[in-house]
């Protein structure tokens, strides 16, 4: 390969932004199996790869694009199914210019391999095979509340050993924050189907409308319903609110209840689909991370003439995702930066009001720039506004069950096994870590699975 | 699972329905709701629990046909199922002994009624029941609730059957010359607020069970919240009980009309369908 060709990366093609901004279609068209070559065969093929240093959950990366140089889709989807049984969802959500491409040795001289972008293409192409499913039957069961990322891999981890995985999910179609929470643009619903369906195809057993704490007791699960182990999988699902006034107003809604009301209930389809949602010509989006992106990019869907992101700090001090944030410019999302909202007035036709902040050069806790208020405050005119400040862990089970030990924001306390406070009982995702990412919640997951299997002295295939 | 064994009406448009629920039936407690959908089209509703049957299996629940979602719950015949239910919900009513109690049902807050007053007599209170409708005709459930009630009050907003006057009205007279450990009142968020100005400078501990917007219903959007005390509670997993003294119930009303333009569109949407 020519010198200065290494440096650049296959660009992945996107749908163009008048076309996509009307529907709730993927944007990202995936790379062709060409491109897919191409962007390969930039890989150095390291020896002591760094990038698999930053993936959660182990992916050997230069072993699978190996084979996707040598146009070996199907060998590349059976290595990163080694350590990942969800690529295509990873392939399209994973915030991996902060993990594995973020070590790869490619960014000093330019750019990164699009390792995403190849996990993905991994996923599309390399046609799903029977999962091997030689391991025998064990008489153990397990119970997985939550069928989040997190839940999801680890039962397939166990059903991969031959062990029985009961998947409960309070809510009335499976997969948790990937199909209430991300939209479809960003993760298409069939997508999230098939893998659910392989999951289902490898004997796990999934109820949905069994919410762990009320429908069945939790002590009941290792009791009564006679599991041997449980994994509490519960995800971040209590919304965080400003605490203003005028939070209560008509049009003002928590990230959560605006994303579930479109992904979850079809709400973009109303009145075919019974539940609503006020579609505001100017809205308003409070937050700066993924789901104020994807808040922001849902209200343009639903026909809003401006869309506004509010954040308290600068672009550079925004959690979300590089290209969550470059999408949303593209589309014509206004950033308004060093904005804290202070109250919402007014009634259909409302006012955000903010006071202006100002950068200093101290750091907070995170490593991020602190802010302090200024004297000026602004008015926004809005009719919508969506508080997308994060979620907290849900309290539910916690709450029910006082011998879990708990931490300061309410997540579950666990051990570098994932072991709770209580026998027999692991927990992984955002109800041990807050509020995180999918790949994270996974990498939890995967050693939470490693760690029940050990418990019931069940070997692993690896 | 999910069968409705049983569809009954019990009033012009009020319709009691039986459903095979062995989960819920088992776990059910005084005062919890399930969230219904009746078609994979439909929005999440919550729907107090009126009774049920661990034996058999099976809850009942009433619920009164206006919109669409209701309309669309009165339309699945026995042997058929609701596309989703998900119960039993929110936080149970705590069941002490506080002496004698006033369970106040009011229209579609009868039916809640019956489980409460059963499980505070059966926990040793003395338990007096007010149920009230606008008129005859759509006074549900009388003999059920009075089989649960040491004494039971009827009243009418015409006098077309029972006493005529609101339940406040009854409640006020009951509070001469009673000393009242405890009052229960459900029913339109009107007729709770009244009960709450009625019994506060009486000091009686009040509880109200509120009936805001859902979705989810586990705690997870929000869009049930309810300022109790200067506090914001999601009535789904902090209630759906509270200090009637402490509920801002102007806010509740304001938020309850949110979506009544919608309502009425989704509405007409499926009776064109149908």
């Amino acid at each position: 390969m020519e010198g200065k060709d290494i440096e650049k990366r296959t660009p992945v093609p996107e749908r163009p932004v008048e076309e996509r901004i009307r529907d709730f279609g993927e944007v990202s068209l995936g790379y062709s199996k060409e491109e897919a070559i191409k962007e390969a065969k930039r890989c150095l093929g390291c020896r002591r790869p760094l990038c698999v240093e930053g993936c959660p959950v182990g992916v050997e990366i230069p072993a699978f694009i190996e084979r996707i140089k040598e146009g070996d889709f199907k060998g590349a989807l059976r290595k990163i199914k080694e350590k990942n049984l969800l690529p295509s969802i990873c392939g399209r959500v994973c915030p991996s210019e902060y993990q594995c491409e973020s070590k790869c040795v490619l960014g000093r001289l330019g750019a990164p391999i699009s390792i995403g972008a190849l996990e993905r293409a991994a996923s599309d192409y390399g046609e799903e095979e029977e999962e091997e499913m030689d391991a025998p039957p064990k008489p153990k069961r397990v119970a997985v509340i939550g069928s989040g990322p997190a839940g999801l891999t680890c039962a397939a981890e166990l059903a991969r050993d031959g062990i029985e995985v009961f998947v409960f999910e309070a809510l009335h179609q499976l997969g948790g924050v990937l199909r209430y929470g991300i939209p479809s643009f960003r993760l298409p619903r069939n997508v999230i189907d098939r893998q659910i369906q392989r999951l289902k195809d490898m004997g796990v057993r999934m109820e949905g409308n069994v919410l762990v704490g009320r429908t069945i007791p939790f002590s009941d699960l290792r009791t009564k319903e006679g599991f041997d182990a449980v994994f509490i999988a519960t995800g971040a699902g209590l919304p965080q609110l400003l605490g203003i006034k005028g939070e209560n107003l008509e049009g003002v809604y928590s990230a959560n209840e605006f994303l579930t009301r479109v992904n979850l209930m079809r709400a973009d389809l109303f009145p075919q689909y019974g539940t609503p949602i006020k579609r505001g010509k100017k809205v308003a989006v409070i937050g700066g991370g993924n789901v104020a992106m994807d808040s922001a990019r849902v209200a343009l869907r639903l026909g809003a003439e401006e869309v506004y992101i509010v954040y308290r700090r600068t672009e550079e001090e925004m959690p979300a995702r590089k290209v969550e944030i470059e999408h949303a410019k593209e589309e014509g999302i206004r950033f308004l930066y060093l904005l804290a909202p202070l109250e919402i007035r007014g009634n259909e036709e409302k006012e955000l009001i903010c006071r202006k902040m100002r950068l200093s050069d101290e750091l907070d806790e995170s490593g991020r720039r602190k802010v302090s208020p200024t004297e000026e405050t602004i008015s926004l005119p809005v009719d919508v506004v969506v508080v997308a400040i994060g979620q907290r862990p849900n309290p539910l089970i916690p709450s029910l069950e006082p011998r879990l030990a708990r931490g300061r924001k309410g997540e579950i306390l666990v051990d570098e096994e994932m072991r709770t406070s209580l026998e027999g009982v692991w927990a992984g995702g955002d109800i041990a870590s807050g509020a995180a990412t999918v790949i994270l919640a996974m990498g939890m997951a995967k050693k939470a699975a490693q760690s029940i299997k050990k418990y019931l002295g069940v070997s692993s295939r690896e | 699972m999910g069968k409705i064994v049983r569809k009954e009406p019990l009033a012009e448009g009020v319709v009691l329905l039986e459903i095979e629920a062995e989960r819920v039936a088992r776990s059910a407690q005084v005062g919890q709701f399930v969230v219904l959908m009746p078609y994979e089209t439909s929005e999440r509703i919550p729907i107090s629990l009126h009774n049920w049957d661990r034996d058999k299996g099976t809850i009942e629940i009433v619920f009164q046909v206006v919109g669409r979602t209701t309309n669309e719950l009165a339309s699945l015949e026995v042997g058929e199922e609701p596309y989703a239910l998900l119960g039993p919900l929110g936080k149970p009513l705590e069941l002490h002994k506080y002496g004698l109690v006033v369970c106040i049902g009011g229209g579609l807050g009868i039916p809640p009624i019956y489980n409460i007053a059963r499980g505070l007599r059966e926990a040793g209170n003395k338990v007096i029941s007010i149920i009230g409708a606008r008129t005859a005709s759509l006074l549900i459930l009388e003999e059920r609730i009075r089989s649960v009630s040491d004494k039971l009050i009827v009243c009418t907003d015409d006098g077309s059957y029972g006493e005529k006057g609101f339940v406040t009205d009854v409640l006020r007279k009951l509070l001469e010359g009673n000393k009242i450990d405890l009052v229960i009142a459900i029913g339109p968020v009107p007729m709770m607020e009244a009960v709450a100005n009625l019994t506060r400078p009486f000091e009686i501990k009040t509880i109200v069970s509120l009936n805001p917007l859902m979705l989810d219903a586990t705690g997870m959007c929000g869009v049930c919240r309810v300022k109790v005390g200067g506090e914001t509670k999601f009535a789904c997993v902090d209630g759906p009980k509270f200090d009637a003294h402490q509920v801002d119930f102007a806010d509740l009303k304001r938020r309850l009309a949110m979506y009544k333009e919608e309502e009425r569109r989704a509405l007409e949407e499926w009776k064109a369908r149908i």
